[in-house]
């Protein structure tokens, strides 16, 4: 019980944090088709600006500043990037995104080195919140879930309570309409974008120092944040919130079970030793196989449901 | 962010003074090959800083045959297939000696490279120096003529741990959990088997392996481990794996004893400060509060030599290396290394731990180990921190060179000399 219980809240404050990532993606992917390979590095440049602002002024501010500066990139990049090479299509825009994630991330490099920095949690928040049974429960998993839950409200509210956000959502089905209407699309597009790459900007700055921040940290999530779109069905805010909890829940509380096939065998009194034909691969456990479930999962969910859990597009 | 920038093209332009040092004609070569980038990429810089001072200290001397000693840095990702082309990269220039000691999967393919290629060329032969890589394989059924260890193996190590914890009468239940490739999977091995035949009674409550360099919570991990009740963990992990592993331990309020082989490595004290003391166990060659005089002149000569990194003086591995090597090279009057590698064989040296000797049989070396506890310094017994953390390590036991010898499988063929 108390393992179920601790695992599912961590399980949570990963899903939710996993569900920061790729929101924005999907919102971006939605209203430009286009696939931002470079998401990740907007996570990572958020830590990174993050542990830089908390060097110089604290953490407090750096919640702020980091997201906006991340935002001012993302909008920088759709207007003179994105928008430049779209006349071309696509793949221009994808082979786009695919280079500016190398680009951030030589970048990274050459500014704060190779190795991880030193991007800590704040003393005040460094205690434990509260126990269950005797496991203790930090209170910054409990602030990072905090951050995040108030962040899924407030793009709820903003989506479907504000001008914006209904200019939003009709560009994204009509953006011909919308534009005839008056409304500057492009420059909705811009703010969606830079609203998507703020988004995964404070992911980054919670997440950076929960984990760790160095310049590994973009390709070890980003592929991670691909499984969730495309598994909760391309587009789907809905679909990216229940797909990224259900992730989290998978590689959190994979890690607990050390059954493997061997185990089954056993079960059904089928005998096996080393030297059976393929014990190395019988006896991999759940477990251990736990970092690959999520790419099955993906694989799984394209061959019996290629829309994904709540996406609208065929294919 | 400009002083970044300054420090960082500073960084750079220190790692390019590095490898071109004293850019001579006629210099010494040892190319030191490492994850110089990636998620151990500090563990990297901090054996790369401690070859630098080994190869200062013999070049302050006059070098050795007249030459100074090049320390070139490769960067090899930690991947065995990167660390193969690398090696293909230094054979092209020409260096004949080369050191790695991270990554005991890289150090089987460096090994099967090195033999491949000395076989086939064997007037260009090269030597292998290994400062950390500790898979007991290396120097048993994998064993290579041209390859020299300087730390001790996994099986030697676990047998000094596995003592000492077989005295910890309360302990009940152990839970093992390591990295998922060939280094971890022997501590695992050689944890079961030496803790079932020195202490049968105590349970083994779980045993993990997980992928290398690529967890960056274990707080699934730590749940695990109290669920499953353990009151000792013993784990191989090493740079993040092993810092993060004890940052996730602390937050979730783990009161197991950690016996570990690098807790005491680059980054991990400082996450676990306070929480640590008593708790968290070390087993290595060497640390900071063995004591004498010598060891004194290391640790202030390190700090003094870089003054701005927070590691300390750590590989002693490292300077038996480059000691043997130098005195190798000197006694045969020769840099060819099937000379050099037939003169280190059984060669001695007075290390600061004492005297050692390097193994023919296997090219292992013998030395002691230690086990230790991190503690608070109290200027006495504990008079060295770690990372300038106000927490060292204080030792538990002390076993000697010869009761550290364990049999060996090792068969390789010696050239004619």
């Amino acid at each position: 019980m108390e393992f179920f219980l601790v695992t599912l809240l961590n399980s949570l404050s990963y899903g939710l944090l996993l569900f920061m990532l790729s929101s924005g993606l999907t919102l971006i992917f939605s209203m430009m088709g286009v696939l931002n390979f470079a998401h990740a590095s907007f996570y990572m440049l958020g830590a990174y600006f993050a542990f830089q602002t908390s060097q110089l002024i604290g953490f407090w501010p750096a919640l702020i500043v980091a997201p906006a500066a991340v935002a001012a990139l993302g909008a920088l990049t759709e207007r003179y990037g994105l928008r430049t090479v779209h006349k071309y299509g696509h793949v221009a825009e994808l082979l786009f995104t695919f280079g500016l994630a190398y680009i951030i991330e030589e970048i990274v490099h050459l500014i704060w080195g190779r190795a991880p920095v030193e991007y800590k949690i704040p003393a005040v928040l460094d205690f434990s919140a509260f126990s269950i049974y005797s496991t203790q429960y930090p209170a910054y998993r409990v602030f990072m879930m905090l951050v995040s839950v108030g962040m899924l409200i407030a793009l709820y509210l903003a989506l479907t309570r504000t001008r914006i956000g209904l200019i939003i959502q009709a560009s994204l089905t009509h953006p011909d309409m919308v534009e005839a209407l008056g409304h500057n699309v492009p420059r909705v597009f811009m703010t969606v974008f830079a609203g998507g790459a703020a988004l995964a900007g404070l992911a980054g700055v919670i997440g950076g120092n929960a984990f760790v921040t160095e310049p590994g940290m973009a390709a070890s999530v980003g592929t991670i944040v691909f499984v969730v779109v495309v598994f909760g069905g391309m587009g789907s805010l809905a679909g990216a919130f229940v797909a990224s909890l259900i992730i989290g829940a998978v590689q959190t509380f994979s890690v607990g079970f050390d059954y493997s096939l061997l185990t089954i065998f056993n079960q059904f009194g089928i005998q096996t030793n080393p030297e059976s034909g393929w014990y190395d691969l019988w006896k991999v456990t759940i477990a251990q196989a736990g970092p690959v479930l999520p790419y099955v999962l993906m694989v799984l969910m394209l061959i019996f449901r290629p829309k994904g859990l709540m996406g609208t597009r065929e294919g | 962010m400009l002083g970044q920038v300054i420090r960082a093209s500073a960084i750079g332009a220190a790692l390019f003074a590095l490898g071109q040092g004293v850019a001579h004609a006629q210099s010494i070569k040892i190319a030191y090959l490492e994850g110089l980038s990636g998620p151990f990429a500090n563990v990297g810089e901090v054996g790369l800083r401690h070859l630098q001072y080994a190869a200062d200290r013999v070049n302050a001397k006059g070098g050795v045959l007249g030459q100074k000693i090049e320390v070139v840095p490769f960067d090899t990702k930690t991947s065995p297939q990167e660390a193969q082309l690398v090696f293909k990269q230094l054979v092209d220039q020409g260096i004949r000696y080369m050191m790695q000691g991270n990554g005991s999967a890289v150090a089987i393919a460096l090994t099967e490279a090195l033999a491949k290629h000395n076989s086939r060329e064997p007037e260009k032969t090269v030597l292998y120096m290994n400062y950390g890589a500790v898979d007991p394989s290396l120097t048993n059924d994998k064993c290579n003529f041209y390859h020299f260890r300087f730390d001790a193996d996994v099986d030697m190590k676990m047998a000094a741990l596995t003592t000492y914890m077989a005295q910890q009468k309360d302990m009940k239940k152990v839970y093992l959990i390591n990295q998922d490739y060939a280094f971890g999977q022997s501590v695992a091995k050689a944890a079961r088997k030496m803790l079932g035949e020195k202490r049968p009674d105590i349970q083994i409550v779980g045993d993990d392996l997980h992928p290398l360099g690529k967890i960056k919570d274990f707080a699934p991990y730590v749940a695990k481990i109290k669920a499953s009740g353990a009151d000792a963990v013993i784990s191989g992990n090493w740079g993040n794996d092993i810092a993060l592993l004890i940052k996730a331990a602390k937050d979730a309020g783990l009161h197991a004893k950690f016996y570990t082989y690098y807790a005491g490595g680059l980054g991990t004290p400082p996450v676990i400060g306070e929480a640590g003391v008593g708790n968290l166990k070390q087993v290595t060659v060497f640390h900071s509060n063995i004591g004498g005089a010598n060891t004194a002149a290391e640790v202030d000569g390190y700090r003094k030599r870089f003054p701005d990194s927070k590691d300390d003086f750590y590989w002693t591995s490292i300077m038996a290396a480059v000691d043997m090597l130098t005195r190798a090279m000197e006694q045969t009057k020769s840099a060819d290394p099937t000379k050099v590698a037939l003169a280190m064989e059984n060669m001695k040296v007075n290390q600061v731990t004492g005297e050692a000797y390097m193994r023919p049989e296997n090219h292992q070396l013998i030395q002691p180990i230690y086990v230790s506890t991190f503690s608070k310094t109290d200027g006495k017994e504990v008079k060295y921190d770690v990372e300038r953390t106000g927490f060292g390590f204080k030792s538990d036991a002390r076993i000697e060179a010869k009761e550290t010898v364990l049999p060996t499988t090792c068969k390789f063929q010696r050239p004619k000399g």
